[in-house]
């Protein structure tokens, strides 16, 4: 950043410690299983321990009778509705549970060790039906039907993504090279540190108050209203610090409602802590995708057409995942410019753990499909995947088949950023004698929130008191991100004063405005808009005071360090408090307070999946180089060079925070994160064999920032919660492909498959228009 | 039984069930919430404290078997509200995101600096790999490590050193 732009700025731009840490390394923060409080009952499920399976009684007489229980729920004895996209899901299920961990009973007890007997004593009548675990099988005429009560849809499919743009036929037939092939991306978790805790209270007057890290605070009210049939004007939701999300506590989820029924029928305050086997089984996880695509460009290199037939496998109801390919679609038809696409997507039921939210939502899928087949396609073409991408690149001014209008976009530049960094030019394709490469991926993504409900809004508030404090009240929530800071500091630069003198309340409902949640990278862009548009009204308040005060006219004041002044007079000022209090502490006085409504400028899509559904796009670039042992298959990650649009760093350290901790989120995809099912049954629900990276396994990542300066973003910057997140598994897969000449089909992309693919020789598909004769070309 | 601690200096006797976890007795019978947990199964590092100095998934640790011992936990790093070099460089960092790993993540570094005042950037690697933390990537809580230890070592050599050896800045 230049030296002129920064003197702009009191506060912006700099790296300012996240305001919440003190608390954190003090071990003062209060989670949700920190908190205590009187006559609190402990909760438990009781989960299916079959994929797929009739119901035929439950018997918890015996549970019932134990010294301790406070309350026994299941389908049988509490009123319940249906919730999930397409009324797919049930808390307690009533007459089948469609995958292990479907959620069958519940206690509530005195103790966790009578909470867990409890269980043990509940019987329950098993119809054990044949279930199907893999998502093309489940397409199959044959296959068991897990919903056999939706009528609106056939088999097992429980909805279609289809898209059309231009003739992907007749773009094919033009094409000089067109690489085909198959990119397969594994069910994965969030994985926070913090499990799902959650803690209902009736109050005697019968109003709900629920402690819950969750992130989409008015939807989680509003969905515990509509599923248990309470006046939703009637529940508080209260949000403690959240302890690592990821997307993983963005949704309501049947212990959700489950927590609330238990207190309900108890009388009593319960909470509900799930342990980390539940998270692995019972709470929300990645989605897999299925890829078959094909990428087919002229001679020069120009991008012709993209066609991809997807299968995602839902698992066994609709929850968030089922809508991934919202966002993965994005990229099959508008990641660098691709003049036809079509893609044909059916999300299919399975009798397994189901999709989630969670940080790139589809973008990591379909990236690795995408980019691979980028460097595919260079090398059929003999061209540098670099030249290649910068050739098709995302310009500003683009607007993409679906519609998304890229008003800022910094793509070209990250690609030149790692290119040099990494010394491409000289290296890529000349290590394989060492066994080491090169590859790169890069990415589109939301940066200006992301319309899929009707707003896409935040709410924000201001106040200032007589001490000068200022207060936000903020529809956003702090998920560990780092969004109170980043808001403090937009307020205090809007207002002149110190970050210091900025509070900011956003985990109450009863207090804070309407927000849509922490969700899609939008929270600097869409709350960050909002505290800037309050504060500004605030301040204009201020100085309309203190023009009276000053004796100078609004527009020849300023604040500056807390300090309201006549431009051009130092001597003539005073502090802002001070001026608070002229304002307030007489007769006919009013207090300092202003409230702003920011809603991004976009639209929803059409039924054809056009509309702009951001107000700004994010983009970036990564390059990573590892070695490959090619007896074991072992892939050492040596070094990741990142570039991203952040459109303007308000915070870079935690920019660089997002950044740093999405790569590596992507680097355990890539590498070593799966939720392995057998049968229907995870392998191995825990952190030991799960494939988290640790601090040896993520290496040093070079993050540069590069910034466009957007025209909406608040001081013009973009959301940045999950780039990282999705070049890793295509990059680290190119580099690989670099390393050793073998086309990686599936990540994570662990030793034995790497072997696997050494040992079979997985090649590009590539076909050649000159002779038509379809060949396997090596890379 | 009866399990006796000495807790960030503070003598505590509670009789417990014989079965109570070192987390739990922290946790629930002293209320020192700063420590965590994430797995219960000794994999995330989240509980971890000193016992004796030395790091301890107190997760898998039974109370009984450390009584008589002194513990410390996140919450005996700070004296009077004041933050020590370790939790300050994690602050300036931006070491700590949600911070749910942090208390673990502190004790494990903390063990390592007394361990071994001058780690290499590999040895922190190593030291702090039983810690899982999912927010930051791990390299801002790496550098807060290797600060902490130079600021350390700067703080010893600054001693006036009255042997007329040679001083060791920096090493």
């Amino acid at each position: 950043m230049s030296e002129t732009l920064l003197a702009e700025f009191q506060v912006i731009g700099q790296r300012l410690s996240k305001l919440d840490a003190p608390q954190k390394v003090t071990g003062r923060t209060v989670y949700a299983d920190d908190m205590h409080i009187p006559g609190l009952l402990v909760g438990a499920i009781l989960r299916s321990p079959h994929p797929h399976a009739r119901i035929r009684s439950i018997d918890t007489t015996e549970a019932e009778r134990l010294p301790g229980v406070a309350a026994v729920i299941h389908a049988g004895n509490v009123t319940q509705r249906r919730f999930g996209y397409g009324q797919d899901n049930i808390p307690l299920k009533t007459d089948k549970v469609r995958c292990i961990g479907d959620e069958v009973a519940a206690v509530a007890a005195v103790d966790d060790e009578t909470a867990k007997r409890a269980l043990e004593l509940i019987k329950v009548d098993y119809e054990v039906l044949p279930g199907v675990f893999d998502p093309f099988e489940a397409l199959s005429e044959t296959a068991p039907v897990i919903h056999d009560e939706r009528v609106d849809i056939t088999g097992n499919i429980s909805m279609r993504w289809d898209f059309d743009h231009g003739d992907v036929e007749a773009a094919a037939a033009e094409a000089a090279v067109i690489v085909e092939g198959d990119y397969s991306a594994p069910q994965a978790a969030p994985a926070p540190i913090e499990t799902h805790v959650v803690i209902a209270s009736f109050d005697p007057n019968g109003h709900l108050t629920v402690w819950s890290p969750v992130h989409m605070v008015f939807m989680y009210r509003k969905a515990l209203a509509d599923c248990l049939g309470l006046d939703w004007r009637r529940i508080t939701i209260i949000q403690p610090p959240v302890g690592g999300s990821f997307g993983g506590k963005i949704d309501i989820e049947a212990h959700d409602f489950i927590t609330v029924m238990l207190a309900q029928k108890a009388g009593r305050p319960v909470k509900l802590a799930m342990t980390r086997e539940e998270e692995f089984i019972g709470a929300r996880t990645r989605q897999p995708i299925h890829f078959h695509m094909r990428t087919g460009a002229d001679a020069e290199g120009n991008l012709l057409f993209r066609d991809a037939e997807v299968v995602s496998d839902n698992g066994a109801y609709n929850a968030w995942g089922s809508h991934a390919m919202l966002v993965a679609m994005n990229t099959i038809t508008s990641m660098y410019r691709v003049p036809n696409s079509r893609i044909r997507c059916a999300v299919v039921y399975t009798n397994k753990n189901y999709g989630g939210s969670v940080r790139g939502f589809g973008n990591p899928q379909a990236t690795f499909a995408v980019e691979q087949q980028m460097e595919e396609l260079a090398d059929a073409l003999g061209m540098d995947p670099m030249d290649l991408r910068l050739r098709n690149a995302n310009q500003t001014g683009d607007i993409t088949p679906q519609g998304l209008e890229i008003t800022s976009c910094g793509l070209s530049e990250c690609l030149e950023i790692v290119r040099r960094q990494s010394r491409w030019d000289e290296r890529r394709g000349k290590m394989r004698q060492r066994n080491r490469g090169l590859g790169a991926a890069a990415y589109i993504h939301v940066g200006g929130g992301a319309r899929i409900y009707g707003s896409d809004g935040c709410g924000a508030m201001i106040k200032i008191d007589d001490s000068g404090q200022v207060t936000l009240i903020t529809g956003a929530s702090e998920i560990g991100q780092g969004s109170e800071t980043v808001l403090a500091m937009i307020v205090a630069e809007e207002m002149g004063v110190p970050v210091s003198a900025v509070a900011v309340i956003n985990s109450n409902t009863d207090i804070k405005p309407w927000d849509v949640g922490v969700h899609a990278s939008r929270t600097t862009f869409v709350a960050g808009n909002a505290a800037r548009m309050a504060a500004k009204i605030a301040r204009d308040r201020l100085l309309e005071t203190a023009s009276a005060v000053l004796g100078a006219p609004a527009d020849q004041l300023r604040i500056r360090d807390g300090i309201v002044e006549v431009i051009g007079e130092p001597g003539r000022s005073m502090d802002y408090a001070r001026i608070v209090r002229r304002r307030l502490l007489h007769e006919e006085g009013s207090v300092v307070m202003a409230t702003a409504f920011y809603d991004p400028p976009t639209h929803n899509q059409d039924k054809e999946y056009v509309g702009n559904i951001s107000a700004s796009y994010g983009f970036g670039a990564h390059v990573a180089e590892v070695e490959v042992d090619p007896e074991t298959g072992m892939v050492k990650l040596l070094n990741l060079w990142t570039a991203h649009d952040v459109g303007r760093a308000l915070n870079p350290m935690t920019v660089e925070g997002q950044i740093e901790g999405g790569t590596a989120m992507g680097v355990g995809l890539a590498l070593s994160e799966e939720i392995v099912f057998v049968d229907g049954r995870v392998a191995a629900p825990n952190f030991h064999d799960y494939g988290m990276p640790t601090a040896v396994d993520v290496p040093r990542i070079e993050v540069n920032l590069v910034e466009t300066i957007d025209e909406l973003g608040p001081y013009g910057a973009k959301g940045i919660g999950e780039g990282g997140i999705i070049p890793p598994p295509a990059a680290i897969a190119n580099a690989i492909a670099d390393a050793t000449g073998i086309r990686p089909r599936a990540y994570p992309m662990r030793p034995w498959k790497v072997k696997h693919w050494i040992d079979t020789n997985e090649r590009s598909y590539v076909i050649v228009s000159t002779d038509r004769s379809e060949k396997r070309e090596s890379n | 039984m009866l399990v006796e601690l000495k807790v960030n200096g503070f003598p505590y006797r509670r009789e417990v069930a014989p079965d109570t976890t070192l987390l739990t007795y922290l946790r629930e019978v002293l209320e020192l919430t700063g420590t965590k947990w994430g797995c219960l199964t000794g994999d995330c590092g989240a509980c971890t404290v000193l016992v004796d100095g030395e790091p301890v998934v107190s997760c898998l640790q039974l109370a009984c078997q450390v009584s008589g011992h002194e513990v410390t936990t996140v919450e005996g790093l700070d004296t009077a509200g004041e933050l020590n070099d370790l939790q300050a460089h994690f602050v300036s960092n931006g070491a700590s995101q949600c911070g749910f790993c942090t208390p673990g993540m502190l004790m494990s570094a903390e063990a390592l600096l007394r361990n071994n005042p001058d780690p290499s950037e590999a040895e922190v690697r190593e030291a702090l790999s039983g810690n899982l933390c999912r927010c930051t990537g791990y390299n801002k809580i790496v550098d807060a490590v290797l600060e902490t230890a130079k600021a350390r070592a700067m703080a010893v050599s600054a001693v006036p050193d009255l042997s007329g050896s040679s001083s060791s800045v920096g090493s």
